[in-house]
């Protein structure tokens, strides 16, 4: 698909510059960055950069580290733990969302492509703005509301009570499901994506929480939930592997269940 | 930053435009668009007893038309939308019932909803093939 169909002008973009390899490289790969600086009045573009993998690590984070350190030291990229337990260096990478540092360079097509997060306003480079995406986790209200006095210890569950929240605390909120998903791109002002229904989900599961209905009333929207047309690119893309699709499938299931 | 930078908006990242179209999404928007497929062979469907109510000569331009080369690329188009509507819908209400969401069986069913869609569309025309000839 043509790369600037029905874009808005701020937000098309344009050819950018080539950055050839070192001299005497012998095994070069090629990635082609998004680039975006916001002290330029000038709009997003594309970079070639020639990377010699034999200097550095397997990952594509460590080729973007690479690329930083030894080519341009402005192209500006979150990363932090490198081992995806953070989530921070989660882009667009070859037409899918994944952590960087978690994909392996050789899986690779020829160029690489790498993009920040999908549909997202970007503040610079691969560095996408998550405010609205951190807004809709904080509208689920993602702790635990009791009305019982609190015990003298801890609130006790059972092992199987403990274990409907498998497949939920994992989620590490990178966003790459919340970023694929083609009901939050057309909807995202509203409909709250994957990644803050799947939580709203480990909420509703937790057998400690005494506000269930209270958020099944908060979820009972056309758009907030409904807009979940089950595509599950979420599912898909995960890069922990978990199930946004089936969290949510369980909120509508308990909204009907509720009914009669 | 500047004045002049503080005011501009932030570009919004690409979407549609580069995201990899996936078994996922493309049986989706095709469950979509074999839908209002449906809706518009709906007027067909009416325009098609409006003349046989009429008569028998507006029956008889009509259903020469649907024997034409291009009403029967419409006709294939429609049977095609039928068969992946139906097997798309019927995959949508398991999900809906809860079942399914493994993502080995979200991809076995998606190419079972391709396949045996395909299959159906098929065994319909042969059918008719055999059953009514060619050139009625």
């Amino acid at each position: 698909m043509p790369r600037n169909l029905g874009v808005p002008s701020e937000s098309r973009i344009e050819p950018g510059r080539t950055w050839a390899a070192p001299s005497g490289a012998r095994r070069v790969k090629t990635f082609e960055i998004y680039r975006y600086d916001p002290d330029l009045a000038s709009n997003p573009r594309i970079d070639t950069f020639e990377v010699d993998i034999d200097a550095c690590g397997p990952m594509v984070l460590d080729a973007l580290i690479w690329i930083k350190n030894t080519v341009d030291s402005t192209l500006t990229f979150r990363r932090s733990c490198r081992e995806g337990i953070c989530g921070s260096c989660a882009m667009n990478i070859d037409g899918t969302n994944w952590l960087a540092c978690t994909r392996f360079i050789a899986d690779l097509a020829t160029p690489a492509t790498i993009y920040p997060l999908a549909n997202m306003r970007i503040i610079k480079d691969l560095v996408p703005d998550l405010t609205q995406a951190f807004a809709q986790y904080a509208l689920i209200q993602p702790w635990l509301r009791s009305k019982t006095p609190p015990p003298e210890r801890e609130r006790l569950q059972s092992p199987e009570e403990r274990s409907r929240l498998d497949d939920h605390y994992e989620c590490i909120l990178c966003f790459c499901c919340t970023s694929g998903c083609p009901s939050h791109w057309w909807n995202g002002d509203r409909f709250l994506g994957p990644a803050a229904l799947l939580q709203a989900n480990r909420w509703l599961v937790d057998s400690r929480d005494e506000a269930t209905g209270e958020r099944l009333d908060e979820l009972e929207d056309p758009f907030r939930l409904y807009r979940c047309h089950t595509i599950l690119n979420c599912t898909r893309t995960c890069p922990k592997g978990l199930n946004p699709g089936k969290s949510i499938a369980n909120i509508k299931k308990m909204l009907l269940e509720r009914r009669t | 930053m500047t004045n002049s930078t503080a005011k501009r908006l932030r570009p919004l990242s690409p979407n549609i435009q580069i995201y990899r179209p996936q078994l996922t999404s493309v049986l989706s928007i095709a469950n979509r668009i074999s839908g209002i497929v449906l809706s518009l062979y709906a007027i067909v469907l009416v325009v098609w007893l409006v003349a046989a109510a009429t008569g028998p000569q507006a029956y008889s331009n009509v259903h020469v038309f649907m024997g034409s080369g291009v009403g029967r690329i419409l006709l294939f188009g429609c049977s095609l939308s039928f068969f992946l509507h139906l097997c798309g819908s019927i995959r949508h209400l398991i999900w809906d019932a809860g079942f399914g969401f493994e993502l080995r069986t979200i991809y076995a069913s998606g190419w079972t909803v391709v396949l045996i869609s395909s299959a159906l569309t098929i065994i319909a025309w042969i059918v008719s093939i055999v059953l009514a000839g060619w050139n009625r």
